[in-house]
């Protein structure tokens, strides 16, 4: 019995005192916690951040010049644009130097690609120098300016050297003001030629079409999700299945019955012309245009829109609406006042997620869009496969990616990602 | 909404019905372009419209020359198997990971509980665009590698590299929903297996695991579905050798469109009705077995 009164620390069964042995035991069920977490954690940031950070870093990165024109780099330290005057000879031996060793590895042409982004015409400038460059010999066969500005004209233009000292560094935030439509010019930062600019229009036109997307969901989900919340469950269970069935189908699949149904021979413009609503000869031109990504990619994103609103409105009893009436209010003022404020929360969170993933959509873009009709998305496709500018394609994603991230974001302080809830 | 009131005013009256009118609208929207697909694919001709003899009904306008050509070409049979390899491999790496750090997260004590979840859950937010342009950078220097040193062929590293991309895709499903069904589990009975002596592997798949399925089964379809319908990064990391089903489709619908994507696309819808009735029975038992009421 003495024990029970003796002073100092309560101990555990094994003589340690409880709170190194309790704080022991919590340690340890945090760490199995954690290695049970590991291995994935590991494998997602393998495999999905390694790659966003790659390609991070790539919108910054320019090793090209310095690696392919090593000497020309050292040689143009020391010369200053401001100046406005050509570089001296040295500069012009150096990069005979360097172009030789670089037309053996056939470096200069990829060079001259990545040059021309910024200043066109510099392709082929380096494909033409690259032809003879080997011919001459280094030792004997200066001064080099002047057999260089005889080659082409560019070598004695003093924006050529302009565009390579500023690109020499190995870091560049030139795929960036591209993505901006500015660019750098010799008084500094500039914005581009009219016909150049074509970025931030397509940014404000992706941002348009997917609120314009968001709203159109909003207004064709809002009644749909409120019927469903407050018919008997039986129908409401019966109703469900056709906003599910597309939401499990094939993305694909949906695109296509789109492209089927809005070709100018589909069967849209098929029944127009036979309820005599349009002439044979004058059939809607409904794909290929922004009316088509709007129409196809609103079906799509519907029951995005759809299963967040009916899961929050199925949480707002239905008698607030009756207390409302008879309390006095009129149908619209009971609405308004008192059901429409409760679902916010609904509306919050399925416009931002619809708004996400509309943002980001290429394929439907790419099918049913034409020109007009894609996203920005589409662009960065085009410099990845296409025009092969990836350092382009990197900085507009990851402008769009900085968006997306701000909407989550958002999504997760209004929502919690805790709380997304599927099916 | 439950019914109208007998008390209702003609413009009450009228405003109930056209509301009914105005949502069966929209659900005609959400499902009639699905719908109307399906009975295209019988043509008999190589129209993207309905003929006159199929409206008649005419046996005749009918045929099935597109699926003929759907499981007898190999620019079809291919890519669908390709697709069947590369989905359930996927499939099964993210579930057991998955499934794995969900019982982790579950847990009462976690540090960086948020910031984790944030990670695994990000595949899903960020745009497949973004994520395709980062893994064409970081997975092509990373494929020849593979094949320099370890002598892979070519055709393997493909197949690795799409597995691995799709795998990563399909986390979040997985997380978010076993992370939702381990909320009704009860943790006392892990605490009386052990008691009986279980070692903590036993009681995993003896005790929790059977409780867990459906939302693992459930996960499991999401990732799938997500795996065997993703076009973007499949373009950008694989090579021709892994052409997917969507990948063939959407080749079809920018260059050729031929009908046979329309009987394509019937065998996929088919194919999302099985995987949406499994669902569904799946979620119906696990409310069941929650004790609430079966919806």
């Amino acid at each position: 019995m003495s024990d029970t009164t003796q002073a100092g620390p309560v101990l555990a069964a094994d003589g340690t005192p409880l709170k190194t042995s309790l704080n022991r035991a919590l340690r340890r069920q945090k760490m199995r916690a954690l290695a049970l977490i590991a291995p994935l954690l590991i494998f997602v940031l393998v495999t999905f951040i390694a790659p966003i950070g790659d390609m991070l870093f790539r919108s910054v990165e320019n090793k090209i010049v310095q690696d392919t024109l090593p000497l020309t780099v050292a040689a143009l330290a020391d010369w200053d644009p401001g100046l406005r005057e050509l570089p001296e000879e040295p500069v012009y031996a150096a990069l005979a130097a360097d172009l030789q060793v670089a037309v053996k590895e056939k470096l200069h042409t990829k060079l001259g690609t990545r040059l021309n982004y910024e200043n066109t015409g510099m392709s082929s400038m380096f494909r033409q120098i690259g032809r003879d460059v080997t011919k001459w010999d280094l030792a004997t066969d200066g001064p080099f300016k002047e057999k260089f500005i005889e080659e082409n004209k560019g070598w004695g233009d003093f924006a050529t050297w302009r565009t390579l000292k500023s690109y020499s560094p190995t870091l560049t935030s030139g795929y960036f003001l591209n993505s901006v439509d500015l660019e750098k010019g010799p008084d500094g930062i500039r914005a581009r030629d009219d016909n150049q600019r074509i970025y931030i229009t397509l940014f404000i036109r992706t941002l348009w079409m997917a609120l314009v997307i968001t709203g159109a969901c909003l207004l064709l989900g809002y009644p749909v999700a409120w019927l469903l919340a407050n018919l008997p469950n039986k129908s409401a269970n019966l109703l469900m299945i056709l906003v599910l069935l597309p939401f499990w189908t094939s993305l694909l699949v949906r695109t296509s019955a789109w492209k089927v149904l809005l070709q100018e021979q589909g069967v849209i413009n098929d029944v127009l012309v036979a309820i005599g609503f349009v002439a044979d000869e004058s059939r809607l031109q409904l794909i290929n245009n922004q009316f088509g990504t709007i129409t196809a990619m609103t079906h799509i994103l519907l029951p995005f829109m759809i299963l967040p609103l009916y899961s929050v409105m199925k949480t707002i009893p239905p008698s607030y609406l009756r207390a409302a009436k008879s309390l006095g209010a009129t149908d619209w003022t009971a609405f308004w006042r008192v059901y429409f404020p409760q679902s916010v929360p609904g509306i919050g969170a399925g416009a931002i997620l619809v708004f996400i993933l509309s943002i980001g959509f290429y394929i439907t873009p790419e099918l049913v869009g034409g020109t007009k009709g894609v996203f920005i998305s589409n662009r960065i496709a085009y410099h990845i496969s296409s025009s092969l500018n990836w350092g382009l394609a990197a900085a507009l994603g990851t402008i769009l990616l900085a968006a997306v991230m701000l909407l989550y974001w958002a999504y997760d302080k209004i929502v919690g990602i805790d709380n997304v809830k599927l099916g | 909404m439950s019914g109208l009131p007998p008390y209702a005013s003609t413009g009450q009256r009228a405003w109930y019905y056209s509301f009914r009118v105005i949502c069966g609208l929209i659900f005609f929207f959400l499902i009639a372009p699905i719908v109307i697909i399906v009975p295209l694919s019988f043509n008999a001709e190589d129209f993207f419209t309905y003929t006159p003899k199929m409206l008649a009904l005419d046996p005749e306008g009918f045929s099935l020359k597109h699926y003929r050509d759907f499981f007898g070409n190999s620019d079809w049979t291919r890519p669908m198997k390709n697709s069947l390899i590369i989905a359930p491999i996927a499939t099964i790496l993210s579930v057991s990971l998955g499934t794995l750090a969900a019982i982790g997260l579950s847990q009462s004590h976690v540090p960086f509980r948020r910031a984790i979840m944030a990670i695994l859950i990000s595949p899903m937010i960020v745009p497949l665009i973004i994520s395709a342009t980062g893994m064409f950078f970081f997975y092509s220097p990373l494929g020849n590698w593979m094949e320099a040193n370890l002598g892979m062929s070519k055709n393997l590293v493909g197949y690795i590299k799409v597995i691995l991309a799709h795998a990563v895709l399909g986390i979040p499903f997985v997380i978010i929903t076993v992370t939702a069904t381990l909320v009704g589990f009860d943790r006392s009975l892990t605490r009386a297996a052990a008691n009986m002596g279980a070692d903590p592997v036993t009681t995993f798949f003896r005790v929790q695991m059977p409780l867990i399925l459906p939302g693992v089964i459930s996960g499991a379809l999401f990732a799938f579905i997500t795996s065997f319908d993703e076009v973007v990064v499949v373009l950008f990391v694989g090579s021709s050798g892994q052409k997917t089903l969507p990948w063939q489709m959407f080749t079809g619908l920018r260059e050729q469109i031929s009908p046979t994507i329309l009987a394509a696309a019937t065998v996929l819808v088919a194919f999302s009705i099985a995987l949406l009735t499994t669902v569904e029975l799946l979620r119906r038992r696990s409310e069941r077995l929650r004790g609430m009421s079966p919806s």
